[in-house]
């Protein structure tokens, strides 16, 4: 089992409701969040591209926050997703140094936290708060090992890229372009 | 085509807009544990090559810093951690991935052993000092006997030790100034050097100073050769790092580097070394103090420099 995530960057709107639905979720502290929208504009007036892009975690294949971590409080689970054990972080920082995507950060209660891909969620068979409630339908989720799941078939039928490749991390959030 | 990025909705405290979640307890710490790995270098070598004599000050006097230096630089460490409570963690699991965990595991070995060290010398610097229990009279008795083997033990800690403060930053391949294998060597000369310039300092051997500046002469140089090294491998290297170069080539952190660690904190002190060598009178506190402070500002610029460079945004 793989589980990743697609972001259909044409269907997005950057209204900001996965970050806020995140935020109610999984109760992220005032003035934090664990995925945040980013909007690349290209070009000028009147030949202007816009590319909105929902990111989070990358939850890596080959995930340097975990290697760094010298209490092996990050950690993989089943599916490929990336973990934090609250209680097990000393919060060193070596994670938040070694991640080309800024994506974790330091709890004001002192460990380090980052998107879960909703992990208490997937156990119950849910989709992440993000995926769930975004109104454009942009997000898409699933097992990439599983060719019916929504993410394997956004895959199969749009080109995509991935961030910053070339920092050899293996991320598993693909951008549908 | 050019491009413009915002990030909306992100504004995390260390985080945005650049990162900034090490402080200056992660510098201070490599500092001192660079120092504390090149007093206990120089103290190892030149008792196994028989020279406790003429380098009295190398040997015994100069490691009663070396205890200070690692408790201070463990205390920094701990600062630095956010969640103190569960600092014993670090010592629950040994993780060869993590530098961060190695580096933690040798200095659990080489505090303890600089303690040893310095107590087997204890009589030596203050006269009438008895140990209390009879017990620790034996395990002095033991220490002294097996001091050949400390020496070895120290040696190999210590380049570990200096080696690793450099691993520490070299390690995180998402942070472009830090990404490359010449930081470890570099770290290591330089810990190296301070540590000299702190024996130097504290010595009054007019022969041993001799012999320990002709050392640093070579280690500056060294390590010149390293600085000149680095900037060329990130000038012909990726995006992301000939960005990184820029900073201490034009950008913010040009002066603070090129001036006070090469200039003031390199190549001044060896050159006053030279001088000294052949036969001026130049007080040794002066190039002592500046490779010192040059290699602290070292560590405090190459931290700093390298959380500002990145991949994305
Ligand atoms: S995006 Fe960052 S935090 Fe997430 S798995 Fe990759 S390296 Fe780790
Ligand atoms: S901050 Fe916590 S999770 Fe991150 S590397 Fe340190 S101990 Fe591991």
């Amino acid at each position: 089992m793989r589980y990743a995530m697609a972001v259909d960057t044409k269907k997005c709107v950057g209204c900001s409701d996965c970050v806020v639905a995140c935020q109610t979720e999984n109760n992220v502290p005032n003035g934090y969040c664990r995925d945040w929208i980013v909007e690349v504009v290209a070009g000028s007036y009147p030949n202007v591209e816009i590319e909105l892009r929902s990111e989070r975690c990358n939850h890596c294949d080959n995930s340097p926050c975990v290697r760094c971590c010298p209490t092996g409080a990050s950690h993989i689970v089943e599916g490929g997703v990336v973990l934090v054990t609250h209680n097990e972080c000393i919060g060193c920082g070596a994670c938040i140094q070694s991640c080309p995507y800024d994506a974790r950060y330091s709890h004001p209660e002192g460990y380090v936290d980052k998107c879960t891909f909703c992990h208490h969620r997937l156990e119950k068979g849910q989709q992440p708060a993000c995926v769930e409630v975004c109104p454009t339908n942009c997000l898409y989720f699933g097992d990439l090992d599983d060719p019916n799941s929504d993410v394997s078939k956004a895959l199969r039928n749009r080109k995509w890229k991935v961030l910053a490749p070339e920092a050899g991390t293996k991320p598993q959030i693909y951008f549908l372009t | 085509m050019k491009e413009e990025l915002f990030v909306s909705g992100r504004d995390i405290p260390f985080i945005d807009p650049y990162l900034n979640i090490w402080h200056w307890q992660i510098p201070l710490y490599l500092f001192l544990g660079g120092l504390a790995a090149g007093i206990m270098f120089f103290a190892g070598l030149f008792l196994i090559m028989g020279k406790e004599k003429e380098m009295e000050t190398t040997v015994k006097w100069a490691t009663f810093l070396v205890p200070v230096a690692l408790v201070l630089g463990l205390f920094a460490l701990f600062l630095d951690l956010k969640h103190q409570l569960y600092f014993w963690r670090l010592y629950t699991t040994v993780r060869l991935e993590s530098p961060m965990s190695w580096g933690a595991w040798t200095l659990m070995f080489i505090t303890p052993l600089s303690f040893v060290w310095v107590a087997t010398y204890m009589k030596e610097a203050i006269p009438g000092w008895h140990w209390r229990f009879s017990i620790l009279e034996k395990a002095e008795a033991l220490a002294i006997k097996y001091r050949k083997v400390m020496a070895w033990l120290m040696m190999m800690l210590a380049i570990v030790l200096g080696v690793y403060t450099g691993i520490l930053l070299s390690a995180f391949n998402a942070r472009p100034l830090w990404n490359t294998s010449i930081l470890g060597p570099l770290f290591l000369v330089s810990g190296l050097s301070t540590g000299l310039a702190a024996i130097m300092w504290m010595s009054k051997s007019h022969y041993e100073r001799k012999v320990l500046s002709k050392i640093d002469i070579i280690l500056i140089g060294v390590e010149l050769f390293l600085i000149v090294h680095l900037f060329m491998g990130f000038l012909a290297a990726t995006e992301v790092q000939i960005e990184a170069a820029q900073l201490f080539l034009g950008g913010q952190f040009t002066t603070t580097f090129w001036v006070f660690v090469v200039i003031l904190g390199l190549i001044f002190p060896a050159l006053l070394e030279i001088l000294e060598l052949v036969g001026y009178k130049i007080p040794i506190w002066i190039p002592a103090l500046m490779i010192l402070f040059g290699g602290l500002v070292f560590r405090f610029v190459m931290v700093e420099a390298g959380q500002i460079t990145r991949f994305l945004y």
